[in-house]
């Protein structure tokens, strides 16, 4: 890509109708493959939002109450009771995760290979233990008889939403984390460097691809926060 | 135009040829390259090049024969169904079977023939060509788009075969009846449905995605977006508000499918069925209403626009003439496209929504005829004066543009809660929804099939056979649906599997039902002449010349008709106007190809787009 002819382009609101009126392309300098990731996040941003909606319709709507969440989900400590304490180390570690794969997409442009890596696979391990303490949960309430369809704390639909939506994000978390194994195995094998060529798709490898992980992987984020301030604090 | 400005005109183009002849000829330049020209994937083998294939122009054929395919079936569907209705007395269908080919002949039609054709096939025949680029941005991705569909159709068509049969709950799927007892298919084929639907949708946004972004990013030098043909505005649009809408779908349909599987109650209250209390209580059917129609109102428009579009490019090339109002177009097309969000509850005035609901969503629904009535003015502003050629295509834009206009008056009655309420659920509603998305596109679609069938395989289709195809279809296609209006006023009710002499039912009904099946079966016939010529010319037509229309549009100044793979041979193409210079004074031919350089065409008085 030529940058000399992208750099007299006007800044700020004013490049909003000049990108638009050009030829060629719409968004200035930025790779397919990242312009691709936002639209597609977009399109799962009305996923979520389809679901949380429905979520907040579920449960304006039940006939009997909704359970209490802060004693739903609340963990025993030491023998005393302390709501959102599994959800918040399971935050905490998320967003963690989110500012390791931060600093691996500055090492992969500074194309220091080591350091990309060690932190990928941070953010895959961080995301691995989100994976794991979500089993615990659910697992936990399911021991106390929540099911899909039940539950012995109040309204049947609690249980629906929480294990599919919960269960939605647990899926994107899950490739997300399968993903960041695979990346992190690319940048040691210095995949981006030589520019090796994909196994299915044949196209060169270039470190931007970890930013288009990394947008994902903010994304998957962003939407447990929603998630968790639904669910958790409501 | 006044001559002084004729003069001005003129005056203007002489000072140009001037300072070309005398300098060096910049007035060709194009704004440099952005990007190196793009990588592609080089087949190897038969299954890569024709089974897996990842050249766009094969994924668009393999979409649209597919599509073509699952459509057929659901053209007998309709034949089966209508010969019921015309002879209740034989006993030719079960009512289960009568509700499981409404069910499937509607979802069959609405997504996967029509979706499918017009996003699938023309999206990936067209959008590289006619935006100038050598493939889509992601081929290998549109690879795993189209087979995701073929995965889907099988599904949906493994639904015939399973215990219960296909699903019958209408092809609106409302829940609870969907997946209770009494429904046919309510524990079998509705899940093979919701699967196939939700595996449409994931094959959808991978092809999608391309789609947007090929139109963003991929567009030739010179090519801005206000120089886009409307054919790839409106698929464009389109792909963008199913991105948006498929989302609510694939929610809905992922909530029932746990809700017939697992017992949950998403969508189902406390019920009791064949005599016992259902462990389902406290779900909500209005909310499955709200996701199926925030999907289902724009997936109308997902099909519409692309038909816009098209219709605009094929009346301008057909007519010799300019699109009237290019930019209103581009806007209108934009402008329903964000409308279609807004309006979905105006399917659901009868299913006891706060009536507050109703007035908003009736106010949003008229608004929405103001961009589309600016698209059928300048459809016929296009034509006035217009060097009108009576060819195939031409013929079907022509039978579009009144069908649509019928279908969408209606649609003005049909988007008032006061007038909807009585008609809701007749034939009315029928009649309507098949003249405005069902008749008019397909005709589009006939058209650019005959408009575009040279480009794929350098043949024309027979030009007769196509007239008689074009006037069963279009005539026919009234014979059918206007008697259904009129059924609709009496209150003949849709989806009753059997309508017999009765003191509710008018006399006439039963005559019309027998004179509708006659005009049905004959149509249905005449598109057996289509599919012969369709694959009887690729053989037999008579050879294209390489620009047999003498269109503008990109996709046919390639060096090689058909395209080979990557299009554009060694170089890119260079844009300088936009594809709708027809009849341009000064002009040699009556046509300006996109990718001419201004310098070959001193003395032409082109405006400057």
């Amino acid at each position: 890509m030529s940058d000399s002819s992208l750099e007299n382009l006007p800044k700020g609101w004013k490049s909003v109708p000049s990108d638009l009126g050009s030829d060629q392309t719409a968004f200035k300098g930025v790779q397919w493959g990242k312009a691709m990731m936002w639209i597609f996040l977009l399109s799962d941003t009305f996923i979520f939002s389809c679901f949380l909606i429905s979520y907040m319709k579920g449960r304006a709507s039940t006939v009997v109450d909704w359970p209490n969440t802060s004693h739903v989900f609340s963990l025993d400590f030491m023998g005393v009771p302390v709501p959102l304490l599994l959800i918040a180390i399971m935050t905490f570690v998320l967003i963690t995760s989110s500012g390791t794969m931060a600093l691996a997409v500055k090492y992969g442009y500074e194309k220091n290979r080591k350091m990309c890596g060690h932190l990928i696979l941070a953010t895959a391990i961080g995301g691995l233990i989100f994976v794991g303490m979500q089993a615990f949960e659910w697992s936990k309430l399911i021991h106390e008889g929540v099911r899909p369809w039940s539950n012995p704390f109040g309204a049947g639909q609690f249980g629906s939403y929480f294990f599919m939506i919960t269960g939605f994000h647990g899926t994107h978390v899950s490739i997300g984390v399968i993903f960041l194994f695979i990346f992190a195995r690319k940048v040691y094998r210095g995949d981006f460097d030589k520019g090796r060529r994909g196994f299915f798709t044949t196209m060169k490898s270039d470190y931007v691809s970890i930013e288009i992980l990394g947008l994902y992987w903010h994304f998957v984020d962003l939407v447990w926060v929603f998630i968790f301030a639904f669910f958790y604090l409501w | 135009m006044s001559d002084e400005q004729d003069h001005k005109l003129e005056a203007k183009s002489d000072y140009v040829a001037d300072a070309s002849s005398v300098s060096t000829p910049d007035i060709d330049a194009v704004p440099a390259a952005e990007l190196p020209d793009q990588e592609l994937y080089h087949s190897h083998s038969w299954w890569t090049t024709y089974v897996f294939s990842q050249d766009a122009k094969y994924i668009g054929i393999q979409y649209a024969l597919t599509a073509i395919g699952t459509g057929l079936l659901g053209l007998v569907l309709s034949w089966l169904m209508r010969i019921q209705l015309a002879f209740p007395g034989l006993g030719w269908l079960e009512p289960s079977s009568y509700y499981q080919f409404v069910t499937m002949h509607g979802m069959i039609m609405v997504v996967y023939l029509l979706t499918a054709l017009f996003l699938g096939g023309f999206g990936n025949l067209l959008i590289p060509l006619m935006c100038g680029a050598r493939d889509m941005a992601f081929p290998y991705v549109n690879m795993l788009s189209y087979w995701a569909f073929v995965v889907a159709v099988l599904v949906l068509l493994a639904s015939f075969f399973v215990p219960g049969g296909p699903t019958g709950a209408g092809w609106t799927l409302y829940p609870p009846q969907a997946i209770t007892a009494g429904t046919p298919g309510y524990n079998g084929g509705i899940i093979l449905m919701l699967i196939s639907l939700i595996l449409f949708v994931a094959g959808f946004t991978m092809g999608g995605l391309n789609y947007i972004i090929t139109v963003l990013q991929l567009r030739a030098r010179g090519m801005t977006l206000m120089r886009m043909p409307l054919t790839i505005w409106g698929i464009f649009t389109a792909t963008v508000l199913a991105m948006f809408a498929f989302p609510a779908l694939l929610v809905g349909c992922l909530m029932m499918t746990l809700d017939s599987l697992l017992g949950t109650s998403f969508f189902m209250p406390a019920m009791v069925s064949l005599g016992e209390k259902l462990t389902h209580e406290g779900g909500s059917p209005i909310l499955f209403q709200h996701l199926f129609w925030f999907f289902g109102h724009p997936e109308v428009y997902i099909v519409a626009l692309p038909a816009f579009g098209i219709v605009s490019d094929l009346l301008s090339v057909h007519s010799r003439k300019t699109i009237f109002g290019y930019r209103m177009m581009v806007w209108a097309i934009v402008g329903i496209g964000a409308l279609s969000f807004f309006v979905w509850a105006h399917h659901m005035y009868v299913s006891g929504m706060n009536p507050w609901f109703g007035f908003f969503f009736a106010t949003t629904t008229l608004i929405i005829a103001v961009p589309t009535a600016i698209k059928v003015y300048n459809w016929i502003l296009t034509l006035w004066r217009g060097n009108i050629q009576l060819s195939l295509p031409m013929l079907f834009s022509l039978g579009f543009i009144v069908t649509f206009l019928n279908g969408g008056l209606t649609g003005l009655f049909l988007g008032n809660v006061t007038v909807d309420v009585p008609l809701s659920d007749t034939y009315f509603v029928v009649a309507h929804f098949h003249m405005v998305m069902g008749i008019a596109p397909i005709l589009v679609i006939f058209g650019a099939i005959y408009h575009w069938y040279p480009l794929i395989t350098g043949r024309m289709m027979d030009e007769t056979l196509g007239k008689i195809h074009f006037w069963i279809t279009f005539l026919g296609s009234y014979a059918i649906y206007f008697p259904m209006h009129y059924q609709g006023f009496v209150g003949v009710p849709r989806r009753y599997f059997e309508i017999y002499d009765s003191p509710y039912i008018d006399t006439s009904t039963l005559l019309l039902n027998k004179f509708i099946t006659i005009a049905v079966l004959i149509v249905g016939a005449a598109q057996l002449l289509f599919l012969y010529n369709l694959f009887a010319s690729a053989r037999l037509g008579k050879k294209s010349e390489k620009n047999p229309w003498k269109a503008n549009s990109l996709e046919w100044q390639t060096p090689q008709m058909p395209p080979e793979h990557g299009n554009w041979g060694k170089e890119l193409p260079k844009v300088y106007r936009w594809p709708y210079d027809f009849s341009v004074p000064g002009a040699k031919e009556d046509y300006i190809p996109q990718n001419q350089p201004p310098s070959e065409i001193i003395g032409a008085k082109v405006e400057k787009t």
